[in-house]
């Protein structure tokens, strides 16, 4: 589905990602783990269009997108949401979740100045979907409320509502289990379940392990911006250099 | 060298040296609370006009332009104090519309309290002109040349040798970690917007016996200013410096080989380049968005 | 609006609602950009002038009818802010700011400069508005036709805000990168909201020239756009009602203190520092957030 070619981006003196190739399969879940600095993020942005490699080529479905901007990344069929929230914090619950389904309201100039009757049943569907979205991640009772009266636990899970209404191929979740308690990382595995179950391929940057073992059919591995492992999360796990790169050499 | 062009770069270091001024003004406010000041260009203002009130009253000239930059100098921290303080963590459209209505402000405070004539300051060491290869040169474009570079030095010698000014820096690289280490922010956004007056005021005092001074200088020195600090890199010191003798030379050679009439428009030319081509200027770098 | 015909007593006041319909006018499209989109211009008094000065240029020097040299001159306007829209909406925050700013500046210098075509700091004439030969004079007339105007840019504004469109912009307010990563490609939407903004102001920028039959640079000055910012700003960002009322109030201020010309910038850098001190969202927002919670109280 998804193919990287010898991905590299730097920043400054920082080589965040070098020479780094992977594929994600269609239909499968995908972890990234690694310790800080790996580069994981880094790697998100590049396949979500924010950053621009320097080097190396992003096929998605055939087509090359590496150097089209984001919005360009989002039409194909890439959806993410974010480490550090990104919600939009000037607008409902509701009508966040209604702005991530832009791709799929296309709205004429003059339709939307003049209220035609098209627009209006147009925005009744969208709305319904919204709210069927927000009932889907567990987070219906917070449909009117104002984002920013939001506990953190449901801004994660409205990022995911919102990445979900633009109906991507592929989702692409960093850290979404970051900052939650257990409780809450077992209702986002229930959650990244189902999401899997609807056909949309799932991508992980994690370091919750107990999440990343659990859910994933395939794990990759990175360490100081390249690619140390990549394959089923028994076998990662027992890799010796993993091992090392996240306990150090006495534990490989 | 031609004396048309000599003469050109005579007055456009005269002028960068005030643009200098005024930027490192900017720079130090915005290395310190990441504000752009709109009201820099009314120190300026505050400085000429002051010094020539209090020559006209009768003070003694070194005496006046003293009294003239502490007067800016307390208006500066006045403003820090009732108008940006009070609106702390406020997105930036508000911040600037503060600052912006602090310059009408005082604008609108210097035209009622003075007056709105043009007033001129009597230069600091007479006013018979040096002939340089053809080139008149005004003696009170050495005090202003000379009085810059020393400004500049002791701003060196203050970021760079003592505690004070080390704190300031560290603000202005990393707020939380300095306040985590004791530096009380408060102070240091205090201590800018003082220093920044102070100069602004001082270039006002030097350059009035040169243009002479008004109610409304203010307006046009500070955008310029502020294009010389965005040339050269929003919040570089050496920056804003190079920034300003550029673009006083810009302008004086433009206006004299180029129009005369569109002398104010070069800066804004200059800026918009700066800000289309060189987004991060001569010498600074912008900060980087972690999502 | 109707109804404020029978409260005006004389031209004076007519002429007054006419300047605040204008300004109204302008500041639902300003409102758009700053309000909606995030954005910020320092410079939007330059369209307002540009609108005027071509309109009137076209009319005088080359003989254009007035109702052809308006459209001509609005779309000339919104066809120069897609050309410098482009490279500028790249920018952010304080560097946007100053941006508009230069370009404003740029513009009122140029028609300052440029007497010949323009007659110079002292301005120019301009011809009256004749269509199928009437001509279009007198206040009262000129009160329906602004205000029609301005009864149909707020219900259009509106209609784009409540849209998909609308939420769009808003989106890129919110968090832009967000908004890039589900789909919504944010320097085409920032550069339309730059250029209805920037066509509103120079058909109300036309208008005014051709209503008051003279054009001055001061119209297109600094000032002049701070004035408008300021009326967006204190009036209630991302609140189209705001934006009127701003204009309404800072509009009939002035006239009100014409006693006090002298103490007119005073009192205009006073307003601008209070406001955004104590209500930072704006008249309008601050007064509906307060009835809110006084509804809410229990009793």
């Amino acid at each position: 589905m998804l193919r990287a070619v010898s991905l590299a981006k730097r920043f400054g003196g920082v080589r965040a990602v070098q020479d780094l190739t992977l594929e994600i399969e269609a239909g499968a879940v995908h972890s990234i783990i690694g310790p800080n600095g790996a580069g994981k993020t880094t790697l998100l942005n590049l396949l979500s269009g924010i950053e621009r490699p320097d080097l190396g080529e992003i096929f998605f479905d055939g087509a090359a997108l590496a150097g089209a901007p984001p919005h360009r990344f989002a039409a194909a069929g890439i959806g993410r949401t974010f480490q550090n929230l990104q919600i939009f914090f000037n607008m409902s619950a509701l009508e966040n979740v209604m702005a991530g389904a832009w791709l799929h309201q296309a709205c004429g100039l003059a339709a939307a100045l003049l209220r035609l009757p098209r627009l209006a049943r147009a925005e009744h569907r969208a709305r319904e979907e919204a709210q069927a979205l927000l009932e889907f991640v567990g987070l219906a009772r917070w449909t009117h409320a104002a984002s920013d009266a939001m506990p953190y636990g449901a801004l994660k899970r409205l990022e995911i509502a919102r990445a979900l209404a633009a109906r991507p191929k592929l989702l692409l979740l960093d850290e979404p289990a970051a900052g939650l308690n257990p409780t809450e990382a077992r209702e986002l595995d229930g959650l990244i379940r189902r999401i899997a179950a609807r056909g949309i391929t799932v991508v992980l940057v994690e370091h919750n392990m107990k999440l990343v073992m659990e859910l994933s059919q395939r794990v990759l591995v990175l360490h100081e911006g390249r690619k140390l492992a990549d394959g089923e999360p028994r076998r990662v796990s027992a890799d010796p250099a993993v091992l090392e790169a996240y306990l150090g050499a006495e534990h490989a | 060298m031609s004396a048309q062009l000599l003469q050109s770069l005579f007055s456009g270091l005269t002028v960068g040296a005030i643009y200098a001024l005024v930027a490192l003004g900017f720079a130090i406010i915005y290395n310190a609370s990441r504000i752009i000041n709109f009201a820099q260009g009314e120190f300026v203002m505050i400085g000429g006009m002051a010094a020539a009130v209090f020559v006209d009253a009768g003070l003694p000239l070194p005496l006046s332009i003293v009294a003239a930059v502490g007067l800016g100098m307390l208006v500066g921290l006045l403003l820090e104090k009732l108008a940006v303080e009070p609106a702390r963590g406020a997105p930036v459209v508000t911040l600037i519309i503060i600052t912006i209505g602090a310059s009408i402000l005082l604008r609108g405070l210097a035209a009622l309290v003075w007056d709105k004539k043009i007033r001129p300051l009597p230069a600091f060491s007479g006013e018979a002109p040096l002939m340089i290869g053809g080139a008149t040169l005004l003696p009170q474009t050495l005090w202003v040349l000379g009085t810059t570079l020393a400004a500049v030095a002791a701003l060196w010698w203050f970021f760079n040798r003592t505690l004070s000014g080390k704190a300031m820096l560290a603000v202005s690289h990393n707020r939380l970690a300095a306040q985590l280490v004791g530096i009380s922010v408060r102070r240091v956004l205090l201590v800018s917007f003082g220093l920044s007056a102070a100069l602004g005021a001082l270039a006002g005092a030097l350059i009035a016996p040169i243009s002479f001074t008004a109610w409304d200088v203010g307006v046009m020195l500070g955008l310029k200013g502020f294009a010389a600090a965005m040339l050269g890199g929003i919040g570089s010191g050496p920056g804003a410096v190079a920034g300003g003798l550029a673009l006083g030379l810009i302008e004086a050679l433009g206006a004299g080989y180029l129009s005369s009439a569109y002398k104010d428009v070069f800066a804004f030319v200059v800026l918009l380049a700066a800000l289309v081509f060189l987004p991060n200027g001569l010498a600074g770098h912008g900060p980087a968005e972690r999502v | 609006m109707a109804a404020a015909p029978l409260a005006l007593p004389n031209n004076y006041t007519y002429e007054v609602a006419i300047l605040v319909g204008l300004n109204a006018v302008v500041c639902v499209g300003l409102n758009l950009l700053v309000g909606y989109a995030g954005q910020i211009s320092l410079g939007h008094a330059g369209f307002f002038g540009l609108g005027a000065y071509a309109s009137a240029i076209l009319a005088a020097r080359y003989g254009w009818p007035p109702a052809l040299s308006l459209p001509a001159a609005v779309a000339g306007v919104a066809v120069l802010a897609w050309l410098v829209g482009r490279p500028i909406l790249r920018l952010r925050g304080h560097y946007l700011a100053m941006a508009t700013l230069g370009l404003g500046i740029i513009v009122s210098q140029v028609l300052a400069t440029e007497d010949r075509i323009t007659g110079g700091p002292d301005g120019m004439t301009v011809v009256p508005i004749a269509v199928f030969g009437i001509t279009l004079s007198g206040e009262r007339l000129w009160y329906w036709i602004v205000g029609t105007l301005l009864i149909a840019t707020v219900w259009l504004a509106q209609n784009l805000i409540d849209s998909p469109r609308g939420r769009a912009l808003r989106a890129l307010h919110g968090a832009e990168i967000a908004a890039a990563a589900a789909g919504i490609d944010a320097a085409r939407h920032k550069l339309g909201a730059f250029v209805l903004s920037a066509a509103l102001a120079a058909l109300a920028g036309a208008l005014t020239a051709h209503y008051s039959g003279f054009i001055t640079p001061s119209k297109a000055s600094f000032l002049h756009s701070i004035e408008l910012v300021t009326m967006v700003v204190f009036g209630g960002m991302a609140s189209t009602f705001g934006a009127v009322v701003g204009a309404a109030v800072l509009t009939t201020l002035p006239q009100l203190l014409a006693g006090f010309k002298d103490y007119e910038l005073v009192t205009l850098g006073a307003l601008m520092m209070l406001t955004m001190i104590f209500m930072p969202r704006g008249l309008v927002p601050t007064l509906e957030k307060a009835l809110d919670a006084a509804r809410r109280k229990p009793r």
